[in-house]
């Protein structure tokens, strides 16, 4: 046994109970507390000398309008979304990976390997890659995981910790003749980037509108409806949310904390792995797999999932949101306002959706020790 | 391996390495002094790597501004006390999930930091070194703990202060009650939150000043970089230390020493696989804390948000 401390998570707290008076007050405070992480922004925008309609414009423009770009936005989303996913699942259960960044690498390095390394029928490779992303993602958030059941090491931390180690393994697998480095001698970058995915291991793209995006995104959206499916609607589901609402009666109700835990983490992590070989397979960084793959991805993903408090379908509109920002922010360069602005946006974003529930939730114990003092 | 280990000896005799232990160790000990008062409280407050990085950057730009080290640190202090704040209101006031929280807080800061730099391009200046004469002269450890530069010293009254508050003071004994049990604290007439919200206040000014020691004390400029998880070992050195002072202070300064260790084998003439080099400090840290969490009793509220009623 462990000694493992439950923790009440209170990320996922929404009783719709209120009706009328109340439900209007939600809206209004949800308007609120966005618009006012929007003006934030703005106004550091214009204190910065740079008009925010102008950084608006180029943000919709990068993000959708341009030709081609809504397509670029939903190759970005997949991702995104994937760790989201995975995201939820931990949280569902009661635990906080926010190592998505390295996961996700790891993920990336699974594909390269099996892409550049295996033989085989394209398909096939492709598959395989794709589910030994997974697994290594879900290895390397493992790690995590033992080292929260056998000694009690808080997950937030070791996972962290693990995403510098894990940039680290990329570095040095991408400059080792047995793991990822390029065998052509001839490339000149090759001590930073791995051999591209050969053609036929790549996701397969559609084109539509003018727009060109991989299956990647039809992935992650299946994935969404799996998760979805497998929380509310399946027993496993139902202990796993057990768990996350109250060790103390998952334990009292038979759930084996350590296994569903360690699951947990592991598709927590597993999914970002997905993750990183999507992207790897769609085409990121040019099929190669770099030191800095990640690029944030998993960071932002992190705040998708925060952002859709922990609800898998929610998550969906709201990957496709931040990776607007994201690909939007490639066209801000004209502007004159720096890119980095859209990760101030998304933070305050995050923020600020966290206070409406939280203010329902303390007027909602009020009332209930106010209740609970008049029946005494 | 065998060069690894041949160079222990050589390393652990040199002062350059002991110089710079005390250095990086002292940046962690100023967030892990903090964040020891905080997680005594029973929040783990994850957002001591933003407050670090806070005090970082608004140490370096008042520092820019004014060309004056002391107000950069206070400036640093602020930096770090605000993040702090919206960890100890959103979390310990309006109840959002302290991880969240603090997590948000650090992307907040790293992407504020990035964008402001950017603009800003605030330029700053290592502080002049002081010897403390006679105390310099010790062997070994002299010059590292007393030959620095003089924000160095703003570390060692920090030290016995946090002892006396939380071992002194009605203050802290309220917060080291509320970190064990928040139900009785509740019922003895202490507002466990509003406790809480002060120990991480106290974290924040400690982390913040923490940062801009690393700035203005350490490396001379900045870079959103610069603090790169280290927060995160802090906390780390918080366990290792179980929870007291010196098992804290001896922590930072271990991982510290794991820092100097990756820093100081180049320069010794030794070399080994780079990437794990850059790693080690981060091992070094997973490796301690598997082998020792179990071994202490952490605060019994550790993590458990609290809220009237429920339990």
């Amino acid at each position: 046994m462990t000694d493992l401390k439950p923790r009440r998570v209170m990320v996922e707290r929404f009783h719709l109970t209120d009706r009328g008076r109340s439900g209007i007050e939600m809206v209004l405070l949800y308007v609120l507390s966005i618009g006012g992480a929007i003006l934030l922004s703005g106004a550091l925008v214009a204190v910065t000398g740079n008009s925010w309609s102008a950084v608006f414009g180029a943000l919709m423009d990068g993000a959708f309008l341009a030709p081609g770009r809504w397509g670029d936005t939903l190759v970005v989303a997949a991702p995104m979304l994937l760790v989201a996913l995975g995201m939820v699942i931990g949280v569902k259960a009661g635990f906080f990976n926010i190592g998505q960044e390295g996961q996700l690498l790891m993920g990336a390095m699974a594909m390269g390997w099996v892409g550049t390394r295996w033989g085989g029928p394209g398909p096939v490779l492709l598959m395989l890659g794709l589910l030994l992303g997974l697994v290594a993602g879900g290895a390397w958030s493992g790690i995590a995981a033992v080292m929260r059941f056998r000694r009690g090491v808080p997950e937030v931390i070791s996972t962290l910790l693990l995403v510098f180690i894990a940039l680290q393994v990329g570095g040095f697998a991408v400059t080792t003749d047995w793991l990822l480095r390029d065998l052509d001698a001839n490339r000149p970058s090759r001590a930073v980037a791995s051999a591209a995915l050969p053609e036929n291991i790549r996701l397969p793209v559609i084109r539509i509108f003018g727009n060109e995006f991989n299956i990647g995104f039809l992935i992650a959206f299946v994935m969404a409806l799996v998760v979805a499916f497998l929380l509310v609607r399946t027993v496993w589901g139902f202990r796993l949310r057990v768990l996350g609402h109250n060790p103390n009666v998952a334990q009292k109700t038979g759930v084996a904390a350590t296994r569903m835990g360690s699951a947990a983490l592991f598709l927590s992590g597993g999914l970002a792995g997905l993750a990183g070989a999507v992207m790897l397979a769609g085409g990121a960084s040019g099929f190669r797999v770099t030191t800095g793959f990640s690029q944030n991805i998993g960071w932002q993903g992190l705040l998708v999932a925060l952002l859709a408090r922990s609800r898998p379908l929610v998550a969906i509109p709201m990957a496709i949101l931040f990776a607007a920002l994201r690909t939007g922010s490639g066209f801000l360069a004209a502007t004159g306002v720096d890119r980095k602005i859209v990760d101030v946006v998304q933070a305050l974003l995050v923020l600020a959706l966290l206070i409406p529930p939280a203010i329902q939730f303390i007027r909602q114990r009020r009332k209930a020790l106010a209740q609970a003092a008049e029946e005494a | 391996m065998g060069d690894f280990f041949g160079a222990l000896g050589d390393i652990f005799t040199s002062p350059t390495m002991y110089g710079s232990a005390v250095r990086l160790g002292g940046f962690l000990a100023f967030a892990a002094l903090g964040e020891l008062v905080a997680e005594k409280a029973g929040t783990i407050n994850i957002s001591v790597e933003g407050s670090l990085l806070a005090g970082a950057f608004t140490g370096t730009v008042a520092f820019h501004l004014t060309e004056s080290t002391w107000l950069g640190l206070i400036a640093g202090a602020l930096g770090g006390l605000i993040i702090a704040w919206i960890q100890a209101n959103m979390s310990h006031r309006l109840t959002a999930d302290q991880f969240v929280v603090g997590l948000t807080a650090n992307v907040l800061v790293l992407g504020l930091a990035g964008f402001l730099n950017g603009i800003i391009d605030p330029a700053a200046r290592r502080a002049s070194i002081i010897e403390i004469p006679l105390l310099v002269d010790i062997p070994l450890f002299g010059p590292a703990l007393f030959g620095e530069t003089w924000p160095t010293y703003l570390l060692y009254p920090l030290i016995p202060l946090t002892w006396w508050l939380l071992y002194k003071t009605r203050w802290g004994l309220e917060v080291r009650a509320v970190g064990e049990n928040p139900q009785a604290a509740d019922v003895s007439g202490i507002d466990v939150n509003k406790r809480r919200r002060e120990a991480i206040y106290y974290g924040g000014i400690l982390a913040g000043l923490g940062g801009a020691f690393l700035v203005l004390g350490q490396v001379g400029s900045f870079d959103t970089g610069a603090v790169g998880g280290r927060g995160f070992i802090a906390i780390a050195a918080v366990y290792f230390g179980g929870w007291r002072l010196g098992g804290v202070l001896l922590g930072s300064f271990l991982f510290g020493l794991a820092d100097a260790f990756r820093l100081a084998l180049p320069v010794l003439g030794y070399s080994l696989n780079a990437q794990f080099l850059a790693a080690f400090p981060y091992l070094l840290t997973l490796v301690v804390m598997y082998a020792i969490t179990k071994q202490f009793r952490q605060p019994a509220a550790l993590a458990q948000p609290f809220v009237r009623g429920l339990r």
